[in-house]
Order: structure tokens, then C-alpha cells, then sequence
């Protein structure tokens, strides 16, 4: 950096000597207008972006568009738009307990997932970022294994250990079973956010005569309330696109809409609007809240680590 | 940042051991157990040392398998990277394209897997679908149930779909963090697009980069669901990746000590990149 201090330390002499003249200033201006919008020199750069948006939104738009349509327009003339909107296939959902059963298990795992994995996490990223203490590489390497491990590999031992424990079809083993990666998830997201926050913080709060909980709680957690944010975020996330362990964990009482959705491909086979429905359904969740995390999509998706 | 050494600390990751024990530790054990282990049913095993090893090893079916998952994450690097890396480069820096792009980009990600699945499969369908539908209209053979390329296309672009977005926003996230002042001395040297890429934004890009190339390697390493929907593994098996084929032994032909060494041989890979991952990151947080 301290060559970067010299140019605009230069820069700053040179605009000094010369004339501050009306004319110098607008090419000055130009030039500083010419800089700033290097990176984008044609005018044509917003042409990638809205391609590359409008193919990721077609496929998209085609499910939305079939939910809006009955089976009979889905399968007999092919157009671009519902000529006949209907939203009888959503009501086909809200009003099937066997649909809509779905979305509330499915809710009701990923919310547990959520709680229980960012409380547990918080202390342990607390412990990695600030201190250092017997194998914490290997633990935080070992999590990470975690994170990357196939949940084909974790299917069936699944199956037989929650079976021990006579957990199979409830909430809690599907719940428990995702904290296989979305506590290492909530481990190094967290992990990075509070690396970021000063140790001289927590120092000061100390001498203040605070106790390390009341510390953590009234000082600490504001500090890192964006990283609890994201981190909570990213395990409701993960939790709500995963199938393979959800579906294998669970029979009926706590199956979840991923899973309902598949029945009803391969079982009654046609009904496409009300699939159609039922997707766009399981795309909201994500949509509605993706705004307020914009910023740390990619920092949450690199585990902490951009 | 300078940690002070206290092994107190351990009681903090306590919760996390003990959690991440009871959901990896003990199934990986059942796992292990099975790959040593033979049964005539009853729950009556005997020792059966490597023998599920080697017989894995020399099957065909898992080296096709793990044959067509490398080929597949190749291609999916091969294509998503270089995309990805473009379009971040035309992303726009300011104003209110930012917010937008990144809402509407980050769109795909939070799709649940399965629904990936059946939007592509909805999707490419010659009767139903847009996709299907228009390339027939434009005189292409296209069938993805029954012609192991287009079911090889269609997954192919169901992944870059689904994931190209991970790329684009890491690697826009390296972009922004290169001052303005680098920019203006490029300028004032009159460096071409060309140079200000490869020696200005390509080394600032290089960490989040190879962090993409590595959690995009891992994810289509074990990618299960999306192929799954879309083609069921099929037609026949061209499309069956480890995962799917692990599955199919474990769950389907209840084969469980093949199944298990495979597990193993898997986890084992899946070790030693995860191994490249954490020394990339601790290397990155080192200069931090």
C-alpha cells in the first residue's frame, strides 16, 4: 500500500502547482469520469448481465407459468403465456392436508436445524476466532470435512442409527441429521464474521468489570448481528434444498414437500400444475427473504471465507 | 489475529463435538464396520477384511461411475469459470444495477435441489417444454429420456444454470475489493483491457477463484439430486454419478458392504480435497 500513498500523495503536489483554472477542472472531471467507468468502456456492458439473467429466469418463468395453467392447457396447445390463468392448482395444495403437511414438516425441520445449529456454533466460532487451544486446527479442519462430505455416503447409516433410537419420521432426526453440514456451515460462516470484529473490544469490556455472558450478549452479539443474520440464513437455506437424508429419514409424518413432490411425479405421473405449483411454492421461502442477505451471498456460499 | 492460548476454549466447542460426533462419527463407524464385515442376515456378521475393498476396486460399475463424474466436473469447471469470471467482469460496479443483479443471480442457488430437478425436466420436455418444444420447432432430434447426449446436455446445462451464479458472485466480490487507485494507475500507463485483466483484476481474483474451482469441484463431485430427477441415472446408466450409483447399491440392492467401501473410498477422496480447501483458506486468512 505505501507505494498507493506516494501516487496519491503525488497527485495531490501536482493538482496543487497547477492553475486552478475553470478549464483544467472540467478535463480534470472528464478524466476522473473516464477512470471511474473503466471496467465498463462500452456501452454495451449491460448486455452480459441481461442475457445471462434472462437464461437463468426462462427456466423459472416456465414453471410460474405452468402453475398458472390447468393440465388440459399444459398438455394440448403450447403457449408462451396462461391463456386462462387459474390458480386452481395452488388451491389443490392449501386445501390437501397430504400438500400442505409438506410445507409445515418441511418448516418445522429446517427451523429446529436453524436454532439448534447457529446456538452451538456461536460459542464454539467464538472459541476459534479468539483463541487458540489444543487440536483447534484439526477440530476446524475435521468440521470442514463435514461440510464436504456426500450425504449419499450418510443415508443409510442414518437410517439404522435413528432407527436405534426409534427417531425415524419425527422433526428432530431430520433436524439433527442436517447439523451434519450446517453446523460446520454456522462454525466457519460466524468464524469469519467475528474474525473481522477487534479483540481490543473484548478487552476493554473485560477491564469494564463485564462477565464473558453479559459481554457476549450485550456487547459482543450486536457486533456481529449481520453474521448471525447470514449464518441463519445460509443453515435455513441449506436445510430447505436438502432431499437425499430428509427423505430417507422420513416416512409420513414428517415427510417433507421435496420429498411429496417426487411421490407425485412418479405415482400419479401428470399432474404438471399442480407440480408446477408446488415448486414455486418451495422458491419463495428463498426469494422472499434473499434481499436483506444481497451483500453476503457470496461470503456465506465461501463459508466466511471472501 | 493474535490468539492467546487457552485450552479453556474447549468447553465452547464442546456442543459442536458432541453434535457433529452423534450425526458423523457414528455412522461413519456403522459405515466402517460394514466394509470389514459380511452377513447371511440375522444380524450375523463375520470378518471379511478387504474383501469388499478389492471387490470394489476391480468393479467396472465404480470406475464408470467415478470415470463419468470426473468427466462431468471437468466440463462443469471448464464452462462455469471462465463464464463466471466474464460475467463478473461486466457486472456493473455501482448504482442500481448492483443490487439487482445480484438478487436476480443469486436467484437459482436457493432453489431446493429437487425443484432444480423438475424445472429442467418440466423444461426440457419436447412436448411441454419451452426448451424441448422450441429446439424440436427448430428441427433438432432432441430427447433427453431416451439419447444419453441430450440427457448429458440437459444436465449439463441444468448445472451451469443452477451454478454459474457461485462463480460470478465470488469472483465479483474479489473484483470489488481492488481500489480505484490500481485502475488509475493502469490508466495513466495506458495499460490495454487485456493487461488490466491479467495483471490488475486476475490476481485479485485468484483466492475467491480458487475457492469456486474447489467448492464447485466438491458440489458436482457429489451431486445426486438434480441428475436424479431429470434422468433417473438413465437412459441406461450414462448418467449415473457416484453418488446416484452409492444410493442405488445401498438402498436399492441393499448391498451393504460394497456400498460401504465405496463410502469409504469417496469420504477418502472427498478428505484429501477438502484438505486442499482448508490449507487455500488458511493460507488466505494468514495474509489477511
Amino acid at each position: 500500500m505505501a507505494h498507493l500513498d506516494e501516487t496519491t500523495a503525488n497527485e495531490r503536489t501536482l493538482m496543487r502547482q497547477t492553475p486552478a483554472t475553470a478549464e483544467a477542472q472540467t478535463a480534470n472531471a472528464r478524466l476522473a469520469r473516464k477512470m471511474r467507468r473503466r471496467g465498463e468502456e462500452s456501452r454495451f456492458w449491460w448486455l452480459v448481465p441481461t442475457i445471462y439473467i434472462i437464461f437463468l429466469m426462462l427456466p423459472i418463468y416456465w414453471l410460474v407459468n405452468m402453475s398458472f395453467k390447468n393440465n388440459q392447457e399444459i398438455l394440448g396447445a403450447f403457449s408462451l403465456w396462461p391463456r386462462n390463468p387459474t390458480l386452481a392448482n395452488y388451491a389443490v395444495i392449501f386445501n390437501d392436508p397430504s400438500w400442505y403437511r409438506g410445507y409445515i414438516n418441511s418448516i418445522i425441520y429446517v427451523v429446529m436445524n436453524t436454532v439448534i445449529s447457529v446456538a452451538v456454533a456461536l460459542p464454539a466460532a467464538y472459541a476459534f476466532s479468539r483463541y487458540r487451544f489444543l487440536g483447534d486446527k484439526h477440530l476446524f479442519f475435521w468440521l470442514l470435512t463435514n461440510r464436504m462430505a456426500p450425504p449419499a455416503v450418510f443415508a443409510l447409516p442414518f437410517f439404522q442409527l435413528y432407527s436405534a433410537f426409534g427417531l425415524i419420521d419425527t422433526h428432530i432426526a431430520v433436524a439433527l441429521a442436517h447439523c451434519l453440514f450446517n453446523v460446520p456451515l454456522a462454525v466457519w460462516i460466524l468464524e469469519g464474521f467475528m474474525s473481522g470484529v477487534p479483540k481490543e473490544i473484548d478487552e476493554t469490556a473485560y477491564i469494564d468489570g463485564y462477565s464473558f455472558p453479559r459481554f457476549f450478549l450485550r456487547i459482543f452479539m450486536p457486533l456481529i448481528a449481520s453474521g448471525v443474520g447470514v449464518a441463519c440464513f445460509f443453515c435455513f437455506m441449506f436445510s430447505w434444498v436438502e432431499l437425499l437424508i430428509a427423505r430417507t429419514l422420513t416416512t409420513t409424518a414428517a415427510k417433507p414437500i421435496a420429498a411429496i413432490m417426487t411421490r407425485t411425479v412418479s405415482a400419479s405421473g401428470l399432474d404438471w400444475g399442480v407440480l408446477a405449483a408446488a415448486g414455486v411454492l418451495t422458491i419463495l421461502p428463498g426469494a422472499l427473504v434473499i434481499w436483506f442477505v444481497r451483500n453476503y451471498i457470496a461470503k456465506g456460499f465461501a463459508l466466511g471465507r471472501v | 489475529m493474535e490468539r492467546t492460548w487457552n485450552n479453556k476454549a474447549w468447553f465452547m466447542v464442546l456442543p459442536v463435538l458432541l453434535l457433529v460426533a452423534f450425526s458423523a462419527i457414528i455412522p461413519l463407524m456403522t459405515v466402517v464396520n460394514y466394509s470389514v464385515q459380511d452377513t447371511f442376515g440375522n444380524n450375523v456378521f463375520f470378518w471379511a477384511g478387504s474383501e469388499w475393498f478389492e471387490e470394489i476396486l476391480h468393479s467396472d460399475r465404480f470406475w464408470e461411475a467415478m470415470g463419468r463424474n470426473l468427466v462431468f466436473s471437468a466440463i462443469i469447471l471448464i464452462i462455469e469459470i471462465p463464464l463466471g469470471i466474464f460475467i463478473a467482469l461486466n457486472m456493473p460496479k455501482k448504482g442500481w444495477g448492483v443490487p439487482v443483479c445480484l438478487v436476480l443471480m443469486a436467484l437459482p442457488l436457493l432453489i431446493p435441489w429437487n425443484v432444480v430437478g423438475t424445472i429442467w425436466q418440466v423444461f426440457g420436455r419436447v412436448d411441454i417444454g419451452l426448451l424441448g418444444y422450441s429446439l424440436r420447432a427448430l428441427g433438432f432430434d432432441y430427447n433427453y429420456v431416451n439419447d444419453p447426449f441430450d440427457a448429458w446436455v440437459t444436465v449439463i446445462v441444468m448445472d451451469v444454470w443452477h451454478w454459474t451464479s457461485l462463480v460470478v458472485l465470488l469472483c465479483y466480490a474479489g473484483l470489488v475489493s481492488i481500489p480505484d487507485a490500481y485502475y488509475q494507475a493502469a490508466k495513466i500507463d495506458g495499460a490495454s483491457r487485456w493487461a488490466i485483466f491479467r495483471y490488475i483484476q486476475l490476481p485479485k481474483m485468484n483466492r475467491v477463484l480458487l475457492i469456486a474451482v474447489l467448492l464447485r469441484f466438491m458440489d458436482s463431485f457429489m451431486i445426486y439430486t438434480e441428475p436424479f430427477v431429470v434422468t433417473g441415472g438413465g437412459p441406461g446408466n450414462t448418467t449415473t454419478f457416484l453418488s446416484i450409483d452409492l444410493v442405488k447399491l445401498a438402498i436399492g440392492e441393499f448391498n451393504l458392504g460394497e456400498a460401504a467401501a465405496m463410502s469409504i473410498v469417496y469420504f477418502l477422496i472427498i478428505m484429501l480435497l477438502s484438505w486442499v480447501f482448508y490449507t487455500v483458506m488458511t493460507a488466505y486468512d494468514a495474509e489477511r
